[in-house]
């Protein structure tokens, strides 16, 4: 099978960049989960869609700073790395 | 007499001025830093018997070692690395926290393994409680351990290269490739339930090792699946891993219905979610 914690450390890896890359404007927009597209008000529950917004939202940020100088080294190992 | 060759093992007192090419006399002084492996015994071995100098020719007397110089160095280091590894892991893993989860007796494990063959019967899966703390799981049976997952989850890789062997399937590497693939499901599906559980909003008080103990849980039913498989044939395992899917996912329901602290719970919305996703990954193996 295969699947080593080596791989399962990769494809986390890669999807965790997708998520830092994906484009809110172009994308997201359309969909309909823009992260200031007004998502339930308060006191309610948030429902499913509200927490992938916000968790979408909050990976940009977090990768925006110091992540993306440790993703960048991580992709360099990795593709060097087979 | 060939340089080259290993010293006697016994020589005597006359033997010890004799310059020897590959390495320092030091039976005279006794112990010495500059030691290796072959060297040759201390004075020691001159005085005692044949067949104990012939034992303890290889390694001086018994304990020699100690007493050497070196020895003390490595003993500080290895104290020293012990103390610096021992602070930083009470900073990642809560260690007294897991005491509580190998907190375990025989008839604790009797009673679980009951449990998680045959999960129907049993009247009562809430945890008790002690002034807001769980109980230890010698005391309840329905509270989870870490014992169980683990020592399934280390009888199952050998039992996964047991039946390599009869398959002549098996080398030494498939078996460090089956626990590392195992280990990766495991933390997969710990992390994919930690993420559902996030999203679904639930309010619980299940913490990541609770999760990690659940989701250790079905390596038993996947044990008695390989067992069956080895002794019947197919037709066995099949049958007895679709037994234990069904009881691990009635289980989980179970159990697991009254820890999530909402109604979403009571509908048993997550509970069929995860004991179906064991079942399925108890399939995949």
């Amino acid at each position: 099978m295969a699947f080593t914690l080596y791989s399962l450390l990769q494809a986390s890896l890669l999807i965790v960049n997708a998520v830092a890359v994906l484009h809110e404007e172009r994308f997201l927009r359309h969909v309909g989960w823009g992260s200031d597209q007004g998502i339930g008000g308060f006191g309610e529950e948030p429902g499913i869609k509200a927490q992938l917004t916000n968790l979408i939202r909050s990976i940009r940020t977090v990768m925006r700073g110091k992540g993306t100088i440790f993703s960048i080294i991580m992709m360099m190992i990795i593709i060097v790395i087979t | 007499m060939d340089p080259a060759a290993p010293p006697p093992k016994r020589r005597g007192p006359a033997r010890l001025a004799d310059p020897r090419p590959l390495f320092e006399d030091t039976s005279a002084t006794g112990a010495s830093p500059g030691r290796g492996f072959g060297a040759p015994p201390p004075s020691a071995s001159s005085a005692s018997s044949s067949s104990s100098a012939a034992a303890s020719a290889a390694f001086g007397p018994p304990g020699a070692f100690l007493a050497e110089p070196v020895t003390s160095l490595a003993a500080a280091y290895g104290s020293s690395l012990a103390s610096h590894v021992e602070g930083n892991l009470g900073r990642w893993v809560p260690v007294s926290r897991l005491k509580y989860y190998f907190a375990v007796d025989t008839v604790y494990v009797g009673r679980k393994l009951r449990l998680l063959v045959f999960p129907f019967g049993h009247p009562d899966w809430q945890v008790r409680y002690q002034q807001d703390t769980p109980v230890a799981p010698r005391f309840d049976v329905n509270a989870p351990d870490l014992y169980i997952p683990a020592m399934a989850f280390l009888t199952y890789i050998l039992l996964a290269g047991l039946a390599l062997g009869t398959q002549n399937r098996f080398s030494p590497d498939s078996l460090g490739l089956v626990a590392s693939s195992a280990l990766a499901w495991l933390l997969l599906e710990v992390l994919s339930v930690l993420l559902s559980l996030y999203l679904v909003t639930v309010s619980t008080d299940l913490t990541p090792i609770d999760l990690l103990a659940f989701a250790g849980y079905k390596y038993v039913g996947m044990i008695v699946g390989l067992v069956a498989g080895l002794l019947l044939g197919r037709a066995g395992y099949y049958v007895a891993l679709s037994w234990c899917c069904l009881s691990i996912f009635v289980f989980m329901i179970r159990t697991l219905r009254l820890k999530l602290l909402s109604e979403a719970a009571a509908e048993g919305v997550l509970g069929p979610i995860l004991g179906g996703l064991n079942g399925i990954l108890m399939g995949i193996f």
